[in-house]
């Protein structure tokens, strides 16, 4: 006998024609198609989407909160990839 | 300084600065359980909370009025699909959320062990209970956990309709036949109280208030909120020409709100203790349509089996 729960979707809707995808939650389904009839009805009920996407949350891989630091640290200190960094004249629009 | 120590201080060093803490973030476990508890109770008063509305879908003097309450009572389902599946980023499964509820472990709203007895009930929830919600909900749009205070904001936008229509109901009744206007009367005298009982014990005997302060899960203290409450309802009892059924409620100039009688608190603890006119009804509703759904649940994870197994047949 198969797991008897229903696995955990993550859902993403796009609210308007070019606009990103947004999550929005998630919802419980049996697979694919029933996901996407639950997500509808939970989370568009005043026309909120025009697109929507699901995904299994199992198959989501996501970066650490304790590995924040070596993941995103090498950013912080390249200021020259701002366009503030650099001093030009005023006057010229740059 | 343990290791522990030294993380729960960055956690509230983030929490007082207004950041969100979220669900991969280290937390204390007395902070995950106060939000299991306390979203997983707000999920149950959601689902449990359109039991009562239920009652008169089906006999709903309008279609306007009919396709209005299934609207508000299909929202209600999903406020508490939003909560549970915030209340699931703390590491608690959707099983173990209804197990709970089914069980009596876990408790909602006691608002909802009250019985809708007229149609002008409906009205008298959508207003009172519902206002009494939303005092409740707005400021969680602030709260420190971020999958709740976004479930919030979703849910917040999609409350004011809950109001506003329970006051137009009642304000079509209250302009109509003198029958009309004693019925939408009663109703109001019977969910008063409760209402005002929505927001919690009196700070002095809230058991939670203070370390969830501090949390911000909770930013403002039950009587404030009831203070606001019992303030904004008597101009729009005024309006209605309805009499709220305290005889003590009076204008305070010196305090700049109005005064109001003492709760009945023996009547709150018997009601949250499962002693309420309709807690035996609500629980067994639950749990019935909870068992008689259970063979759509298998049989779409069989369906759902089986199409895999074709589909990795056929890629075979």
């Amino acid at each position: 006998m198969p797991d008897k729960r229903l696995p955990l979707w993550e859902v993403f809707i796009r609210n308007k024609r070019g606009l990103d995808h947004k999550h929005a939650g998630s919802i419980h389904a049996a697979d694919g198609e029933q996901a996407l009839q639950y997500a509808r009805d939970t989370y568009t009920r005043r026309n909120e989407g025009c697109s929507i996407w699901v995904v299994k949350s199992a198959d989501i891989i996501a970066s650490q909160p304790q590995d924040e630091d070596s993941f995103f640290a090498p950013a912080a200190d390249k200021i020259y990839r701002h366009p503030t960094f650099y001093e030009v004249p005023e006057d010229l629009k740059l | 300084m343990t290791d522990t120590t030294a993380l729960a201080a960055m956690f509230q060093q983030r929490i007082d600065a207004e950041e969100k803490i979220e669900p991969r973030d280290w937390m204390p476990d007395a902070y995950r359980k106060t939000l299991v508890r306390q979203i997983s109770q707000h999920a149950h008063s959601e689902i449990v909370g359109q039991l009562p509305e239920g009652n008169w879908i089906t006999r709903a003097p309008t279609l306007r009025r009919k396709a209005i309450l299934l609207a508000k009572v299909q929202d209600e389902g999903g406020h508490g699909l939003y909560l549970y599946s915030a209340a699931e980023t703390l590491g608690v499964s959707r099983e173990e959320l209804i197990d709970q509820l089914h069980s009596g472990k876990a408790k909602y709203s006691s608002i909802f062990n009250y019985p809708t007895l007229t149609w002008a009930d409906i009205g008298a929830i959508g207003w009172l209970v519902d206002a009494a919600a939303i005092l409740n909900q707005i400021p969680l749009c602030r709260c420190s956990y971020g999958p709740y205070a976004r479930a919030m904001v979703r849910i917040c936008k999609e409350e004011s309709f809950h109001m506003r229509q329970g006051y137009e109901l009642l304000l079509t009744l209250c302009r109509g036949s003198e029958q009309q206007r004693g019925m939408a009367q009663d109703a109001v005298n019977r969910w008063w109280w409760p209402a005002l009982m929505m927001f919690g014990p009196s700070d002095t005997d809230s058991t939670h208030s203070v370390q969830s302060m501090q949390w911000k899960i909770k930013r403002f203290s039950n009587d404030d909120l009831r203070q606001k409450f019992v303030d904004q309802s008597v101009p729009q009892a005024d309006h209605l020409g309805i009499t709220l059924p305290d005889p003590d409620l009076k204008w305070n100039a010196a305090r700049g709100h109005y005064d109001f009688g003492e709760i009945d608190w023996e009547e709150f603890f018997r009601v949250i203790a499962g002693n309420g006119p309709c807690n035996h009804e609500r629980l067994s509703a639950r749990i019935k349509a909870h068992e008689d759904g259970a063979w759509v649940r298998e049989a779409a994870l069989a369906y759902a089996d089986k199409q895999r197994q074709r589909a990795q047949k056929a890629a075979a």
